[in-house]
């Protein structure tokens, strides 16, 4: 599906409002959208909804051997997959440009300023150390996707836990969670990133830019920051020339926004950890709000499987019955079998021979269309057995057809014959031709 | 059987939110007890000149799981998606367009594939789209002790000897789709069936409280 092309009074009215400080949601320049972030049931899974942007991510761990020239360090692996469902444009394998873009921002964000404690992850040194993976899947594009990925990120590895385990010399135990509670990732600090969106060469700035803003904006500044005003990124990309001031300024409100985030990050982790150790409900389940009209729930419905035989009764009575069925194969030979009798053979006059024919491996799954199902002639072939060879009875042997060719010249021959036999041809030919002058 | 139903007789809680995305045509958000699936539904688009068909809307099914790269068994998983939703859509009103329907599996806690099948037919709706029928999916286990269970979590499918997936329409409760990994007999393929056949009452109803519920006006 291709994008729907931004037309030009459109563009020309975001401009147009931007110059007057009006932003279509009603926000303020420096205003970001509500950050809402929702757990579900397994560790390390998380659904951040930056405004109407939705992000999931998902933090799993695998025991690996580690990278040669890093052998006591654990392994992070960062993937952003912008999924077909957050826009019409986002078609598989067709967006990459972007996708590279975000991934190595992220990647720089996460990785570089080394948050994550890798030498923690390691295990046993030079054999096995942790590696920890983080999938994130944008859901719904609404502008500044680079935000709510490393927001989602970010959550997701604080509210990750590792199984426990032991090492005894060479042997290493890894404890399921029921043996000993998982263990949390170690975790410096957490940067987020702010993007800012420029227009009009710089003039107007805009934080937290929405999809239409985006769409017609002239550079993006992003800044990746944690709360200790560290700055661990930043990127300017558009090709916009920045006055050192601005970027200044930019640094400045990112301090304050990553603090905001950061304490309602801290607030929600604090929330699921409080729920999930009095045993209450947790998941995707609860986030989902009541009071939404969209939004409907169910208890748990038990369904009476009195008389279920009876009814399994009546539906096989009621069905039509099965068609014809050819069961009993004909042996031809220790490796041939026959079951049907096949199709009349609309290829011409072939000598009717014991066809060769496959069997279907009868493996699960099954997938059956309808109840009634057509029964093809289903040829079924026995496997050969390694031991038997195919002994090729006397009868295949009289229905082989030899073609018999017709007489051939020798192909051994002088070169002088050869010329002689072309000339006489010739003279043949030319005698042909003279006669047919004639008439 | 005795006259009191089997306590595994039972469809875990099920919670369900349309249209929670902004840029798909239709969504549904559906959790079955652990399980989450979302599905976002665009169409009918705009379509490619090799999919086209001049007599209906080219159907495309995509199941992202949640972890890695999708593999042989979303492809099948999918497959078998796109031909109960082939059933229900009428993709006859909508000739040489195409939609176009995302899965992303949120949490996978058991019966994945009916919760995938149920979150498809209500993004459907959301979407607007002409359909049949409505359809839904039911997931049974059999245990190694021949007892039935319905809609089962992720340890009781672990532990099952057989696992049986159904897709039933709405208006006649006819089959769509019967998938199975396991050993089963055909006796017990039979009262799995009538068992999910009888679930169905319970889902179909949901459906159409969650749709009276969004278009009420209280």
């Amino acid at each position: 599906m291709k994008e729907t092309p931004l037309s030009n009074c459109e563009k020309r009215f975001l401009l147009r409002a931007i110059e007057e400080r009006k932003r279509l949601d009603g926000r303020q320049s420096y205003d970001y959208r509500n950050v809402r972030v929702s757990f579900g049931t397994d560790y390390g899974c998380c659904v951040v909804e930056l405004g109407k942007t939705r992000v999931l991510g998902q933090v799993s761990c695998e025991l690996v051997a580690p990278k040669p020239n890093r052998a006591t360090e654990g392994i992070l692996f960062f993937n952003l997959e912008l999924s077909p469902m957050a826009s019409p444009a986002f078609e598989l394998g067709r967006q990459s440009e972007l996708l590279v873009k975000l991934n190595r921002l992220l990647e720089r964000c996460l990785r570089n300023s080394k948050c994550i404690d890798t030498e923690s992850l390691c295990v046993v040194a030079g054999e096995k150390v942790w590696q920890i993976r983080v999938d994130l899947h944008l859901l719904n594009h609404d502008g500044n996707i680079i935000d709510a990925a490393s927001i989602a990120a970010i959550v997701a590895l604080c509210h990750f836990r590792r199984p426990d385990i032991s090492v005894q010399g060479e042997e290493i135990t890894v404890y399921t969670p029921e043996e000993r509670d998982p263990v949390p990732l170690s975790i410096h600090h957490m940067p987020i990133c702010v993007s800012f969106a420029f227009f009009k060469q710089g003039t107007y700035l805009l934080v937290d830019p929405s999809e239409r803003e985006e769409r017609v904006m002239d550079g993006l500044l992003v800044i990746a920051m944690n709360k200790h005003h560290e700055i661990c990124t930043i990127q300017s990309s558009g090709g916009i020339m920045l006055l050192k001031d601005q970027v200044l300024r930019c640094s400045k409100i990112t301090g304050v926004k990553v603090a905001e985030i950061t304490e309602l990050i801290q607030k929600a982790l604090e929330n699921d950890r409080k729920v999930r150790k009095e045993g209450g409900k947790c998941g995707f389940a609860e986030s989902i709000p009541n009071q939404k009209i969209t939004a409907f729930k169910m208890e748990r419905a038990p369904v009476d499987a009195n008389d279920v035989e009876e009814q399994a009764e009546e539906i096989i009575m009621k069905a039509d019955p099965p068609l014809d069925v050819f069961a009993k194969p004909i042996l031809w030979t220790p490796g041939t079998a026959q079951i049907g009798e096949g199709v009349e053979n609309s290829w011409g006059e072939l000598e009717e021979s014991e066809r060769g024919e496959e069997e279907d491996d009868d493996n699960d799954p099954d997938t059956l269309e309808d109840p009634k199902m057509e029964m093809e002639d289903v040829s079924i072939v026995s496997k050969t057995k390694k031991d038997d060879t195919i002994v090729l009875s006397d009868s295949e042997e009289e229905e082989v057809v030899i073609l018999k060719p017709e007489k051939v010249p020798k192909k051994t021959r002088t070169p002088t014959s050869s010329k002689q036999e072309n000339s006489s041809k010739k003279v043949s030919n030319k005698k042909r031709k003279k006669k047919r002058v004639s008439y | 059987m005795g006259s009191e139903p089997e306590p595994g007789c039972a469809l875990r809680p099920f919670a369900v939110e349309q249209g929670l995305l902004s840029r798909p045509d239709g969504s549904a958000a559906f959790v079955q007890g652990d399980t989450s699936v979302l599905a976002g539904v665009y169409g009918p688009a705009e379509v490619r000149s090799s999919r086209e068909s001049p007599e209906r809307a080219a159907l495309d099914v995509l199941l992202r799981p949640k972890v890695g790269l999708p593999g042989v068994l979303e492809r099948s998983r999918e497959q078998m998606v796109r031909r109960a939703c082939e059933a229900a859509l009428l993709g006859e009103l909508h000739p040489r367009s195409s939609v176009t329907l995302v899965l992303q599996v949120v949490s996978d806690a058991g019966s994945l594939l009916s919760c995938c099948l149920n979150a498809a037919c209500l993004a459907l709706l959301d979407a607007g789209l002409p359909l049949r029928s409505l359809f839904c999916g039911v997931t049974c286990a059999l245990a190694p002790d021949g007892a039935v269970a319905l809609d089962p979590s992720a340890r009781q499918e672990k532990e099952a000897r057989a696992v049986l997936t159904f897709a039933f329409e709405s208006t006649e409760k006819r089959l769509l789709l019967s998938t199975t990994r396991g050993a089963c007999s055909a006796k017990e393929l039979h009262q799995c069936l009538a068992l999910a056949q009888r679930a169905t009452d319970t889902i179909f109803q949901f459906y159409r409280d969650s749709a009276r519920r969004k278009f009420s006006k209280s």
